[in-house]
């Protein structure tokens, strides 16, 4: 049997009467590369905030990298990366310094931060920009620089709320080019949220379709598109099926205007 | 992943002031508010110090008024620029910075408590240039490596706690709509019941109360008495330190209790 990274366990969260998330109950492998899908409002960014230790939950459990998210939240910090949808590096640093603090946050001895930040701007091709102020890049260049920083520490799972919003279709494949190459090179799990069908059906292992808080459906791609019966049907039929039209839900007034944010600040 | 043991209390110190480079680093590629924020303890006393000395309707005993006002504007302008630092705040929330660092294993006390000293370290532009304006108006102050270094301390302990309880409110309202009003409605109370531009001796009972209960007080009184040259503290040198720590540990224990909701 594979060693269990992310064991949720009817894990849910209130925010007065909506639940959110309600009583999600799954598994994700060590090495695994997991897509959590959904429509806006269906609880993607919730789960991964109680995971990251950013939201406690109302109730139910979870353990990442086997510590407990509620009582031993350090540890799962130390054991996490974590890539907002969000723009989370600082505009007016340069790229070697935004790596240079989390390298500090995370403990790296002093010894080895020289070079483990080398190694991680050359495994994001951005060696070349890591004296620019980050104000100077573009969106494919922040994210890829927000992913060296949140890996920087060798995390056993990393967890990416829609890494690609906002990205054009060259900085987005430059994006996955190197979240895989960081899967196969250091065995890192991946757990991320989209809403490109295509990214999920290309890149992931496993899929899970989240709609208005519970686990609608959950397997491989292949899995999912014969589970409807009638012979295969592709995945963009699969999500319509479980997660409903966009209309139905839309998620709240914030959370679209943060993701138009990014998609700005990135494009 | 590094798993080496670090005790608590030097991981906490060290986060601390790793958090405080990260945004002295910030300041090092942009200077030009430290620029900015010059002209407003130049208006105060150039200005408003100035017309206020030659009027002669202040009292403040044995002191020119100019030499009162002056630790009262460094106090001042401390306040003011660490009251608005919960904006930064607030802006590194709408982006990701905020939930990145508080998914990082960091003390949440330290992200409080390194920030502070953040605000603390900018604002000694201030007293740079209150000491300059004051040389030019003549101010008797006093010179002594001890003075100047209750001054430095002084500075950057009142602008950690001004600029906590600024995160605390900025925990609070979450919008920068919300915050510039309810920043802009405590800085006059805060100044004005204090003892920087008049002495709490002319002040009615009830507004001499609220002074006391003000640390902007014990801040003005910590500086002029540091300051000038010959001058003697109202309460005490040891007392306006014990009240400006303890707030400020007070202050930094609730925001780190706070800071957290921001990634909510």
């Amino acid at each position: 049997m594979s060693d269990i990274v992310l064991d949720l366990q009817k894990l849910t969260r209130r925010f007065g009467n909506f639940t959110a998330v309600d009583s999600l109950t799954l598994s994700v492998n060590a090495g695994e590369v997991f897509g959590l899908l959904g429509s806006n409002g269906a609880g993607k960014t919730t789960t991964i905030k109680m995971l990251t230790t950013l939201l406690p939950p109302s109730s139910g459990e979870a353990r990442v990298a086997g510590f407990s998210i509620t009582d031993q939240a350090v540890d799962v910090r130390r054991s996490i990366g974590y890539v907002p949808q969000a723009v989370s590096v600082d505009g007016s640093l340069t790229g070697y310094e935004n790596l240079l603090i989390f390298a500090k946050l995370y403990d790296l001895p002093r010894g080895e931060q020289q070079a483990r930040i080398r190694e991680a701007l050359e495994f994001m091709d951005l060696t070349a920009e890591g004296g620019r102020l980050v104000s100077q890049y573009s969106g494919g260049m922040v994210r890829r620089l927000e992913i060296a920083q949140s890996t920087l520490h060798r995390p056993r799972v990393l967890f990416l709320d829609e890494p690609t919003v906002g990205l054009d279709p060259i900085a987005r494949d430059a994006v996955w080019k190197h979240l895989v190459d960081l899967r196969a090179n250091y065995g890192t799990t991946l757990f991320f949220t989209t809403h490109y069908l295509e990214e999920a059906e290309s890149h992931c292992d496993r899929i899970a379709i989240m709609h208005l808080g519970q686990l609608d459906a959950l397997g491989t791609t292949k899995e999912l598109e014969t589970s409807l019966g009638g012979g295969a049907h592709t995945l963009s039929e699969v999500f319509v099926h479980y997660a409903g039209t966009a209309l139905e839900s839309g998620g709240t007034f914030r959370d679209v205007s943060a993701e138009r944010a990014t998609a700005q600040r990135l494009g | 992943m590094a798993t080496t043991f670090i005790h608590p209390l030097t991981g906490f110190v060290e986060k601390t002031f790793v958090i405080t480079e990260f945004e002295l680093r910030k300041l090092r590629h942009d200077f030009t508010e430290l620029v900015t924020r010059a002209l407003q303890p130049a208006l105060w006393l150039l200005v408003f110090g100035q017309v206020f000395s030659r009027s002669g309707m202040m009292h403040t005993g044995n002191v020119p008024y100019l030499d009162f006002i002056a630790p009262g504007i460094l106090a001042q302008s401390v306040l003011f620029v660490a009251i608005f630092y919960g904006i930064n705040v607030i802006w590194e929330r709408d982006l990701g910075i905020v939930q990145k660092f508080l998914a990082s294993p960091t003390p949440r006390a330290a992200l409080v408590l390194g920030k502070g000293f953040s605000a603390g370290i900018r604002t000694l532009s201030q007293a740079a240039v209150v000491y300059a304006l004051s040389l030019l108006l003549g101010v008797k102050l006093d010179w002594s490596p001890l003075a100047l270094l209750n001054v430095f301390l002084i500075v950057i302990l009142a602008a950690t706690l001004f600029s906590t309880f600024s995160l605390i409110i900025a925990c609070i309202v979450k919008t920068r709509e919300r915050f510039m009003g309810v920043g802009q409605v405590l800085t006059m109370p805060l100044f004005f019941a204090s003892n920087a531009i008049y002495p709490t001796t002319i002040m009615p009972g009830w507004l001499k109360v609220i002074s006391h209960l003000n640390p902007l007080t014990y801040v003005v009184d910590g500086l002029r008495t540091c300051m000038l040259s010959g001058s003697t503290s109202s309460f005490g040198l040891g007392i306006d330190y014990a009240v400006i720590i303890v707030t400020t540990i007070i202050l930094v224990l609730i925001g780190a209790r706070l800071y957290p909701h921001l990634a909510t």
